[in-house]
């Protein structure tokens, strides 16, 4: 009888899908078990409801203190339910939030945790399965046997729906202690000079770009086929683009009808911000690199021998 | 205020190098990998570095397992001494967190910095499992650190572009976002002025590891289709396709 939580993580007002995604999982390891929703808040009748269609039960922990998010409020909540309704496995979206607060939930459990999970098997012990160095590789793990266990998942991954009619219980749990830690406030985006996610042409430049001086090549590019420029990470960290011009899950999601990935290895963190472009088209020297798992062509090569001659042949058509 | 500040860094194998499986089939072949100081950990011990010099204090870097060069590298940044725990705690990040809270039981200090994540495991839990275990308050993700009397102001970073601010109460342990600064090189002066500094080495029980690597393997994807051929022959190609999808 495996009783698994799912921790739902509700951002700016709204129920993240990666709630669900969590109960989709839950719904496939239970066996004879449970698959039960927690989540957390002021105001969540809504969401509750929500839950309940993939849950077997809905754990509602309200208060006005939980209106803003806070790691020490969230784990002193849900020790306080789990004290009293002992899971076996835990899942929280391996989320800027999840993956933050499910380390000290782990230690408070004395559970073992894994984060980023992709796959997940209780058939023979308990295996989680994982992506290492950025995605080139991925690995198995097999956890050590204990009372409970934690796990952040990773989005997009466990997407077949599970339907369930559960009910929504109203925990009653309120904060036991004021945090330490104090939030201050939600800090907006910066706006720039032009909106990446509106483009129908994006080139975007990753590490193999080399240096700020090279950004021009793309720019050029760009020009060339009306598109504008973007860049994964790297590119934003070493200041060569501004942080608007950001592709991947902590910067835009673009879906234009081309994405140009140059020198771009493909982190998850970057794929979730471009794999719903129409066509994708990736050039890198690595034929490794996993951002040729999302593109339709790829080219494996220096991007400073087929930019400059792409530009070529563009302006030799286009007159 | 001054601020004594321990920064967690580790060596490891660069993502960007030559990543294959080991002959065993549970971990990756030494062959080809390129280490160095984990790129997270090279912005956690340059804002440290930056606050130091701020604020003054005193800057002490921790390494676990073969961390000798990086060690070396954040003494020559700028760091003043180095502790280097002999262990390897290989993926398991709850004996890594363990092994640093033995090692740094006689230290005392303000605030702990690490990098969000290694490079080559991207775990993400060494920093919040030690924050954790020394019941102080935390927060990860970090794209800015400025002290305050008694405490720090943070801005974190979340989805979309958001970030969140918060404050924390020292002691505290902060994990660094990339691109929280731009590190700065090594020096002739610097790598000098290292070889007089202490780095110790401070052997700990670590306990029992959580999880055991069953198996490495390249993941199953479905590739591109490839484009072959001269520079010349390959835009003519890539021409031909944004022109039958009406994109030129």
């Amino acid at each position: 009888m495996m009783r698994v939580f799912a921790i739902a993580e509700v951002s700016s007002g709204e129920l993240d899908p990666v709630s669900i995604e969590l109960l989709n999982l839950a719904n496939a390891i239970k066996g004879e078990g449970s698959a039960e929703a927690v989540v957390i808040g002021n105001n969540l009748s809504e969401f509750a409801g929500e839950l309940a269609k993939h849950a077997d039960k809905v754990w509602k922990i309200e208060d006005g203190s939980l209106e803003n998010y806070n790691p020490e409020m969230y784990v002193d909540v849900l020790l306080q339910l789990f004290s009293r309704e002992k899971p076996d496995v835990v899942l929280i979206p391996n989320s800027s939030r999840g993956a933050e607060f499910a380390p000290l939930l782990a230690v408070k459990l004395s559970a073992p945790i894994v984060t980023d999970i992709v796959g997940l098997d209780f058939s023979n012990g308990v295996k989680a399965t994982r992506y290492i160095f950025q995605g080139k590789l991925l690995v198995d793990v097999l956890v050590k046997e204990s009372e409970s266990y934690v796990f952040t998942v990773r989005q997009g991954v466990f997407k077949d729906e599970c339907r369930v009619e559960g009910e929504v219980v109203d925990s009653g749990i309120k904060p036991s202690a004021s945090p330490k830690r104090e939030f201050v406030g939600i800090v907006e985006p910066e706006a720039g000079e032009v909106d990446i996610s509106q483009a129908d042409i994006v080139v975007s430049v990753g590490r193999g770009i080399d240096d700020a001086s090279n950004i021009e090549l793309a720019e050029e590019l760009a020009e060339v086929l009306g598109g504008v420029v973007a860049g994964s990470r790297p590119v934003i960290d070493s200041g060569w683009l501004p942080k608007d011009r950001q592709v991947g899950i902590s910067g835009k999601t673009v879906k234009p009808k081309l994405y140009l990935a140059l020198g771009i290895s493909g982190a998850f963190q970057h794929i979730m911000g471009m794999k719903d472009s129409e066509l994708i088209i990736a050039v890198n020297k690595d034929p490794e690199a996993p951002i040729f798992g999302v593109a339709q062509y790829g080219i494996v090569g220096d991007l400073f021998d087929v930019v400059p001659a792409l530009i070529e042949k563009l302006r030799e058509v286009k007159g | 205020m001054t601020l004594k500040i321990i920064v967690l860094a580790k060596h490891a194998a660069d993502p960007e190098s030559e990543i294959h499986v080991s002959a065993d089939g549970k971990g990756v072949d030494e062959k080809g990998l390129v280490f160095d100081i984990n790129d997270w950990d090279r912005y956690a011990i340059e804002e440290a570095i930056r606050i130091k010099e701020e604020h003054g204090g005193e800057v002490v870097v921790v390494g676990v397992g073969y961390a000798d060069d990086t060690l070396r590298k954040c003494l020559a940044m700028g760091a003043d001494r180095a502790i280097k725990i002999p262990l390897d705690s290989g993926m398991d990040s709850y004996m890594t967190a363990m092994a640093v809270k033995e090692a740094i039981a006689d230290e005392t200090f303000d605030l702990i910095l690490a990098g969000l994540m290694s490079q080559d495991y991207n775990n993400a839990l060494t920093g919040p499992i030690l924050a954790g275990m020394l019941d102080i308050p935390y927060a990860t993700a970090v794209t800015s650190i400025s002290v305050e009397d008694g405490k720090i102001r943070v801005v974190r970073e979340l989805e979309g572009g958001y970030g969140e601010e918060n404050t924390l109460p020292l002691p505290a342990l902060i994990t660094v976002q990339s691109g929280i600064n731009e590190p700065r090189y090594v020096s002739i002066m610097g790598i000098k002025r290292a070889k007089t500094k202490e780095l110790k080495e401070i052997s700990v029980d670590a306990g029992e590891g959580r999880i055991q690597v069953e198996k490495v393997y390249v993941p199953p994807v479905e590739k591109a289709e490839l484009i072959e051929g001269s520079p010349e022959e390959i835009a003519e190609k890539l021409v031909e396709i944004l022109k039958d999808r009406g994109l030129i």
